[in-house]
């Protein structure tokens, strides 16, 4: 269900790391050989092998990181992100493997649309991509895709996402079909009569800036309907980009009453609040909007103890003209590849707000098993899927240019606390 | 009222330039200041020769994206008062006819080097925009639903010229708080000097998360010195949007009339009105209506802001003195 592009498999050791794999229960000073993309041993002291050797002192080596949610723009805005792009960057955020939304131009609601972007992937990926296809064609909300046909072509799971699935008769419908492709529906929840116009959270910064308020509600509610509707029907769902605390409220009643639910969170809304909206930069401009405190920590909590079980970027490219402009007529999204996990670390897992087990675990193993992909893990016969992190090193958002066609990142300027070394994907290095 | 903007895109060691962007931005002292200096030009319109070569050399440049009578008349008229050259851009008729951005608007217009900026757009932020890619001080003549920063600071002005203070004072605010910048950088400047607010109004237009006391009851205005009613934004509500059920219900209980006023409490409104919705044409053209008065403070107060952003005060009634002397002939 994922394709990259042909690379050479690596043949190598990585010395003296700190190996952390928080699902293997491995956390220990050791030795790595991966011959031909698969891990031959792991121990205190290997041999070379004659293979390259990665003197990693001081550094850490973990599974490397899925993105479940991220736009490549392709087809359709190629100027924003390309596959290529898109990979690149992600290769250099430590991923070996994401997922791409369909909500391109044209939407990938048909086979043809979507072999092409497998045959682009083949092309051009520097990590394996996999796609997701549209729930309802051209994600109108009005009938569905040809689910069969689109999970045999190789979609991973099916979204309307960007686009709320307004009519509950319609999403039952879904919840019913999906269950033929055993393939979940990632749903971006969103009630449209109570969100219309809004362009930040609802709260007080925007009464005070004046802003037309997207209420937590707006979440919420659309979030209950679906989780009752997946109850009912037996499916199986993915509640996207959570922001508010009620919406995390139900997604634990949900799972607690045995709904096969999971949940994911975006960096940018577990660290930051609808405070930086002050600061009227449109790089701080989201669907869903930045919420309160409340709301983060509710995030916070339900990543720490599982309810939320993966970390998705929901990295979303515009062009620099689309940003530069006034807050309410720039376009929703930031990017987030490249940012990801130095964002989290310097500002959830240096203050104590997160462990860094978790945090490693919520970004690689928790996206892989919500949808059904290998699961990347430091274990002999394993393929190489490894992330070579350095937390001592800080560096600059934006100094060095973005492997993203696209800068619209929330993080720019700043600077953060750990960089990544090295990323090997499905064997190979993809970034270095 | 020095603010620097952050992502600032001119050259490193420039100093910080000087703009009035939101009420948020000023101190108590910067609102004495303004409104010090716009009484004292208020004195200079009292001479024969109005006009003051204070600001002669400058430019200043109007730039209007949303139709407007009052500000962009007081601004251009402020600036001429002031000597300066003056240049007036309206959307209609412009580069942004043919889908220019703001962005390259500011651009091109700053190319001719302006020293202030007056920028009015229907967009939330607009002003900050044009304050980072130009030299010029640039002054927010309303933005979106955000801001009018001068026109909080002539209703300041207005106020206490009729009552002769500002500590203490308590002004009712009626109508569609949600969509008026004027009540939100009002609130902002009630704050600073000490004046109580309460906001009256239909639930659906009156944002809970203000701090401010909130009532739907009309009744409530009863208390205040001075009732400050709101222009009912019709052109703001779009169809369906159902803030209230209709206008005629809106002025029903809404309306300020006659009877719901006690005599001798003072009326004010930011304009234009709707004459028999919001206000009743006999409360506006009473004589306890300051409407016609917060015209003329806009004049004033527009001139001592262009004053303030451009020589970088703080500047007493004293150094003014000096500049009321007409030297020149207009």
């Amino acid at each position: 269900m994922l394709w990259r592009k042909e690379l050479p498999d690596a043949d190598l050791v990585i010395r003296g790391a700190r190996v952390l794999d928080p699902t293997e229960g491995i956390d220990a000073r050791l030795d790595v050989r991966i011959d031909g993309g698969t891990i031959a041993e792991v121990a205190e002291r290997v041999d070379a092998n004659g293979h390259r050797v990665v003197e990693a002192d001081g550094l850490v080596l973990a599974p490397a990181f899925v993105d479940p949610h991220v736009h490549l723009r392709t087809p359709g805005r190629e100027d924003e992100e390309t596959v290529a792009s898109g990979t690149a960057a992600a290769a250099s955020g430590g991923y070996c493997a994401i997922l791409a939304m369909p909500n391109t131009d044209p939407i990938v609601d048909s086979a043809a649309t979507l072999g092409a972007l497998v045959e682009s992937a083949r092309a051009e990926a520097e990590v394996p991509v996999g796609f997701l296809a549209a729930i309802t064609r051209g994600q109108r909300g009005e009938e569905l895709t040809e689910m069969g046909e689109l999970a045999e072509t190789g979609a991973v799971a099916f979204s309307d996402d960007g686009m709320p699935v307004s009519s509950a008769g319609l999403m039952r419908r879904a919840l019913q079909y999906a269950s033929i492709t055993d393939r979940p529906l990632a749903l971006h929840c969103e009630e449209p009569t109570l969100s219309h116009g809004g362009h930040v959270h609802e709260g007080r910064v925007a009464a005070e800036l004046g802003f037309a308020g997207y209420p937590s509600v707006a979440e919420s509610v659309a979030v209950e309907r679906d989780l009752s509707l997946a109850g009912y029907e037996s499916g199986r769902v993915h509640v996207l980009h959570l922001s508010a605390a009620e919406s995390v409220d139900a997604l634990r009643r949900a799972r607690e009453a045995g709904v096969a639910a999971s949940g994911e969170a975006t960096p940018h809304h577990l660290v930051l609040t609808d405070d930086a909206v002050r600061s009227l930069d449109p790089n701080v401009k989201m669907n869903p909007p930045l919420r309160a405190e409340q709301d983060r920590v509710a995030l916070l909590e339900a990543v720490r103890d599982g309810a939320i079980e993966a970390i998705a970027t929901d990295h979303a490219p515009h062009a620099a003209h689309e940003k530069e402009v006034p807050f309410e007529a720039a376009p929703f999204g930031v990017t987030g590849l490249e940012t990801a996990f130095a964002s989290l670390y310097t500002h959830l897992v240096e203050p104590g707000e997160l462990s860094l087990e978790t945090l490693l675990e919520r970004m690689s193993a928790g996206p892989a098993r919500i949808f059904g992909l290998d699961r990347p893990r430091v274990a002999k016969g394993a393929r190489a899927n490894l992330v070579l992190l350095d937390l001592e090193r800080e560096w600059t958002v934006g100094e060095q240019p973005f492997r993203s066609r696209s800068g619209n990142s929330w993080l720019l300027g700043s600077t953060l606390k750990g960089a990544v070394r090295m990323t090997l994907a499905d064997g190979a290095v993809a970034f270095e | 009222m020095i603010r620097l903007v952050t992502d600032d895109l001119r050259p490193p060691g420039d100093p910080p330039k000087r703009h009035l962007l939101s009420v948020g931005d000023l101190t108590r002292d910067d609102v004495g200041r303004l409104l010090g200096t716009a009484r004292t030009f208020e004195n200079s319109l009292e001479r024969h020769v109005k006009k003051l070569p204070t600001l002669k050399g400058h430019l200043i440049v109007n730039v209007f994206y949303e139709s407007s009578t009052r500000t962009s008349s007081s601004f251009e008229l402020a600036a001429k008062r002031l000597s300066a050259d003056t240049l007036t851009v309206k959307s209609v008729g412009s580069s942004v006819d043919k889908g220019e951005s703001l962005k390259d608007t500011a651009l091109t217009l700053g190319a001719y080097d302006p020293d202030v900026i007056v920028i009015r757009h229907p967009q939330i932020g607009a002003p900050q925009l044009v304050a980072r890619v130009t030299d010029a001080h640039v002054v927010n003549a309303g933005d979106g639903k955000h801001q009018h920063p001068t026109q909080a600071l002539l209703d300041l002005y207005t106020l206490r010229e009729e009552f002769g203070r500002l500590e203490g004072l308590h002004v009712a605010i009626v109508g569609d708080v949600l969509h008026s910048r004027v009540a939100r950088s009002l609130l902002q400047a009630f704050a600073l000097v000490g004046i109580r607010a309460t906001l009256v109004g239909p639930p659906a237009l009156l944002p809970r998360e203000l701090p401010a006391e909130t009532t739907a009851d009309i009744e409530a205005i009863r208390d205040a010195d001075v009732v400050y009613v709101l222009r009912m934004q019709s052109e703001r509500m779009e169809a369906g949007a159902n803030f209230v059920p209709s206008l005629r219900e809106y002025t029903a209980r809404w309306g300020i009339t006659p009877e719901r006023l006690r005599p001798g409490q003072k009326v004010m409104h930011p304009g234009p009105m709707n004459r028999g919705i919001e206000i009743d044409p006999q409360v506006a053209d009473s004589p306890d209506s300051l409407i016609t008065r917060q015209v003329r403070s806009g004049l004033v107060v527009r001139m001592a802001v262009l004053y303030d952003v451009l020589t970088g005060g703080p500047v007493g009634v004293k150094a003014l003195t000096a500049v009321e002397v007409p030297d020149a002939v207009a």
